[in-house]
């Protein structure tokens, strides 16, 4: 537990940078510099935020003809301008299918987020995890998971040892989940621990108890099964331990105002990206409060069924109906999407941006990973992905480059973001995908 | 493009399945069919939403508040009953089933609730009481865990109850400390099969006896067994015929069936798509949320009275002229309907009939499937027939492959293809398109006379719609002409008796065996009776076959 010396908070303040409007006194639990925690010279925690887009960015026509620093972003990008600085954008890679069939919407993601491309039955072990084994520990919720159209199987987070997770899909529920009665303010003067949280943990081991009666009868896939349930109820006795202990103070955190009732699911893309936004506010606090360390979220599924108002076809049918125009060199219809959902990454950046923590924002001590389903939409491609990241892993990754790696593996902009974070692999994927190369050019 | 070997082809015809998707390089094939045995399943199941909240009704009542979310289900061999097999829980969704048990256990024990449904007075409510929490547990744990609590689980309750009301002064808060323990329990969450020595043939395993009490009461009531078929199976009573039959009787004829009949229905017509689905209101103002609602009900309505109360035959609900509507529906059907009965009181849910020349009949006609299967603006031909065929017919259509060109679908506009036909037709004209579509698009395009909210129409961009087709090679016209030829189709009574088995069961059965063979006859014979086909399964050996991996004797 961190106390305060007046000393300390003189020298937080003199140093500067760490005194920003409205929280001086807390910033004085970090040093001089504001990189690292005062008290145990700890460094600020490293995040890492998944956000999913469906059906790709357009054909060719993305791609900057310029590698480096001096690019010009293509139009589906242009919202992300007045953060061109703080983000890598990557071309080229491709999921290799090695003889499976493209099960379109799932096989390309399967292969650059796990690494491995194989029947539908196998989604394990998705970069957010890997990444989550090593900078999530410790923290209330392992991660989060949202999804902005109403389906909560709109995620591509899986654990090793359990299938896909499945996401909130109402912010006002996701905000009682971390802001309701159960979330203590890690920068409250008093600290009490609840009875009823004490009464509900020790209450647990009642379950646990019952695991080894449950166990030694069941076959090989039964018990995996149960061995998942018990990895959730060790999570859920974590996250009463962890409300039962008074909070390390975090500067940066604040409580989101809570967001209104929900309205009807509806098949809009605004009212998606309406919600994207709460989301968006939600997941930043949550980070910035040391709920969680981990988040992703999905628009949508791959296939998309967002409409435009007043028009009959989704995002889905528009890209397989919808004719290239010649001149523009992608399908207009389309593109409007990928626009909108592009406005809203650059939204997301901006919630994580407009948190100041000691000298660096929210988003320069995160990666936020953007990615697709698929390559040029019009043939649902496994070619030429579209990546983008943004923030510096809190410095560990060189920003404001296009780094084209045309027919490489796409599993190496994955394997990228795992070494900026700091998971112990020297390689990573499965056969084609296999790759021990990072894209260095970004790494520092 | 699928090849397509002679296995597969023998396989289809075997199935007797529609040639004109083989001719063109394409094959429909019976969807348990399609997949080969799998090796490492899990036998054990999740219990579904409706179950958990089935089992809550039955065990204290309708007046407790089931409020927050489940985890999603997954779908596997047409049935989210069956993707229960492969359902984990995630550290998200224990979460949520601990809210949800805390929500359900405050309630249990609240001043409103206690004197019903806690059976017995604590000497003083502020401490701990462990002659009532061991009552309390002992009766309502055996409900829960589906079998009666060993003494150590009680002992373990008895203690969480008792830490509980000494650390808070409150006997009741430590019982709903406890119940909400219980009620996270992989025990009550999950349905464990549980096997044992076969005393009638030496060497080999047959289900316990309350493993069989659990699949037979999910078949039937979509719950776990009562206090009666619990008491049966500890005394053995389901390992042999006669107790058996006795149990079947008892059940088929409680109200209890009806909820099993629901829940089935509404996981083989695929339901739970309602919640991802919505209508532009641009288009279609008056389908409104509730009308969403009471679509599935007006179909769980027109089943239930159809199958469960009239026992008929299970062919006519596809042809059936009766149906239940409220106002709203019968605004979006645009029918008349007036909501009072004779002597002038209100009425929400009223019996109708259509008429002999109406075009509309059975529930395939109806909001939950026309509009179910249709995109939020325009109507999909394609995407009907997909679903009547997976759904109600049990058949698979492939995937389509990635690059096509849709060019003549979308265009609503074009001078010459004016009607979703005519689109339809253009795009098939295109090879790689043409094996699918001849399976999906004839069954329907007969459809075509409801827009994508169930609305009735006859024209599109001011043509007549053609609403001919065939299924099976047998020619109709228009949707009554579809709802026959659905009727007369023997793949739609197969079809339900797969899906009836695999509900309670939570896999397919094998459908090569006597055993099966005799089911069908049976089903045959009672001309189609449903209840009679769940009374068959439930009665007949290869339900409570042994699972291929399954929990050891004891």
């Amino acid at each position: 537990m961190t106390t305060m010396h007046r000393r300390r908070v003189l020298k937080g303040m003199m140093g500067g940078a760490a005194v920003t409007v409205g929280l001086p006194i807390l910033d004085c639990l970090l040093n001089e510099s504001g990189t690292a925690f005062a008290a145990t010279g700890k460094e600020l925690p490293t995040r890492f935020v998944t956000w999913f887009w469906g059906l790709g960015l357009g054909e060719q026509n993305w791609v900057p003809k310029e590698t480096g620093a001096k690019y010009e972003l293509p139009p589906q990008l242009q919202s992300l301008k007045p953060i061109q600085h703080k983000l890598n954008l990557f071309s080229g890679g491709q999921v290799f299918l090695d003889g499976q069939a493209n099960n379109t919407h799932f096989t390309g993601v399967q292969g650059h987020m796990t690494g491995k491309v194989a029947s539908a039955a196998e989604y394990f072990g998705s970069v957010d995890t890997l990444i989550g084994d090593v900078i999530g520990k410790g923290t209330r919720f392992r991660s989060l998971e949202v999804s902005c159209d109403g389906d909560p199987k709109a995620c591509w987070s899986a654990r090793m040892d359990s299938g896909k997770l499945s996401a909130e899909v109402s912010p006002l529920a996701l905000y009682t989940r971390i802001f309701g009665p159960e979330f203590k303010d890690p920068n409250a003067a008093e600290f009490v621990p609840d009875p009823a949280v004490m009464v509900r943990r020790s209450a647990l081991s009642a379950v646990s108890e019952e695991r080894k009666d449950l166990m030694q009868n069941l076959g090989a896939a039964d018990k995996a099964k149960l061995d998942n349930y018990f990895t959730a109820l060790r999570s859920l006795e974590q996250k009463l331990d962890i409300q039962l202990q008074k909070p390390e103070p975090l500067p940066a955190c604040s409580k989101p105002k809570a967001p209104d009732e929900e309205k009807e699911v509806s098949t809009l893309a605004v009212d998606a990206m309406a919600r994207h936004n709460l989301f968006a506010q939600l997941i930043a606090h949550a980070l910035a409060c040391g709920q969680t360390r981990v988040a992703n979220l999905s628009i949508t599924q791959g296939m998309s069924g967002l409409r435009k108002e007043g028009e009959p076809s989704n995002h889905h049918t528009y890209t397989h109906e919808e004719p290239i125009d010649p001149v523009l060199g992608y399908q207009p219809k389309a593109a409007w999407f990928q626009m909108l959902y592009m406005k809203g990454l650059y939204d997301f950046a901006m919630a994580m941006d407009g948190i100041q923590e000691g000298d660096k924002t929210l988003l320069d001590r995160s990666i936020l990973y953007a990615y697709t389903d698929h390559g040029a939409p019009r043939l649902h491609s496994v070619r030429n992905y579209p990546f983008v990241l943004l923030g510096s892993a809190n410095g560990r990754m060189k920003t404001g480059l296009h780094v084209a790696d045309p027919g490489g593996a796409a599993t190496r902009v994955g394997f990228t973001a795992m070494q900026a974070m700091g998971v112990p692999l020297n390689s990573w994927g499965v056969n084609s995908n296999h790759v021990s190369s990072p894209l260095s050019d970004v790494l520092v | 493009m699928k090849t397509l070997n002679r296995v597969t082809l023998k396989r289809a015809l075997a199935v007797g399945i529609s040639l004109a998707g083989i001719a063109a390089g394409y094959q429909v094939f019976a969807a348990d069919e399609a997949k080969p045995a799998a090796t490492e399943q899990p036998t054990s199941l999740r219990i579904s939403p409706s179950q958990y909240r089935q089992s809550i009704t039955d065990i204290f009542g309708s007046s407790i508040a089931i409020t927050g979310r489940f985890e999603p289900e997954t779908r596997d061999e047409g049935l989210m009953a069956v993707g229960a097999r492969t359902a984990n829980v995630s550290d998200s969704g224990l979460e949520r089933y601990d809210d949800l048990a805390r929500g359900i256990a405050l309630q249990v024990v609240d001043e409103r609730h206690r004197a019903t449904l806690i059976s017995c007075k604590p000497a003083n409510a502020k401490a701990a009481d462990e002659a009532c929490a061991r009552k309390f547990i002992t009766e309502t744990g055996r409900l829960l865990y589906r079998r009666p609590l060993k003494e150590d689980e009680i002992q373990n309750q008895i203690k969480v109850a008792g830490d509980s009301a000494d650390k808070v002064h409150d006997f009741y808060a430590g019982l709903s400390t406890s119940l909400s323990t219980m009620l996270v329990s992989p025990n009550f969450l999950f349905r464990y099969k549980v096997v044992e020595a076969d005393p009638a043939h030496a060497g080999q395993k047959r289900m316990d006896s309350l493993t069989k009490a659990h699949q037979l009461s999910f078949l039937l009531w979509n719950a776990g067994p009562d206090d009666k078929l619990i008491e049966a199976a500890v005394k053995g009573e389901l390992q042999n015929k006669a107790g058996l039959q006795r149990q079947v009787d008892r059940m088929v004829s409680s109200p209890r069936l009806e909820a099993g009949v629901r829940a089935f229905f509404s996981d083989m017509l695929t339901f739970s798509d309602f919640e991802v689905m919505s209508k532009d209101p641009a288009f279609f103002p008056r389908y409104t949320l509730k009308v969403k609602d009471e679509s599935q009900e007006q179909t769980l309505r027109t089943i239930v009275d159809h199958v469960v109360k009239r026992q008929g035959d299970y062919r006519d609900l596809f042809t059936t002229r009766n149906t239940f509507l409220t106002r709203s529906l019968a605004a979006l059907y645009d029918v008349p309907l007036v909501e009072t009965t004779d002597n002038g009181q209100p009425m929400h849910w009223q019996p109708y009939t259509y008429g002999e020349n109406d075009p509309r009949a059975g529930i395939l006609a109806q909001a939950s499937f026309v509009a179910l299967h249709s995109p939020a603006g325009r109507t999909s031909p394609t995407g009907r027939g997909k679903a009547l065929r997976e759904a109600i017919l049990c058949q698979m259509v492939p995937p389509p492959p990635g690059n096509v060109d849709f060019k003549f679908v979308q265009d609503t506009t074009n001078p010459v293809y004016k009607t979703t036909r005519d689109r339809l037709t253009a795009h098939r004209s295109e090879a790689m398109c043409a094996g699918c579509h001849k399976i999906t698009d004839p069954i329907g395009l007969a459809l075509e006379n409801f827009d994508s909210s169930g609305g009735f129409r006859t024209t599109e961009n001011g043509v007549q719609i053609d609403t001919t087709g065939d299924l099976s090679g047998v020619k109709f016209d228009g949707p009554i002409g579809l709802s026959k030829a659905i009727h007369d189709d023997p793949a739609t009574v197969a079809c339900v008796a797969k899906r009836a088995f695999a509900f309670g069961a939570g896999r397919s059965p094998t459908t090569n065996s006597d055993d099966w063979k005799q089911i069908e006859r049976g089903f045959k014979d009672s001309n189609y009776n449903f209840v009679t086909l769940l009374r068959q399964i439930a009665l007949s050996d290869m339900f409570y076959a042994v699972p291929t991996q399954t929990v050891a004797a004891k």
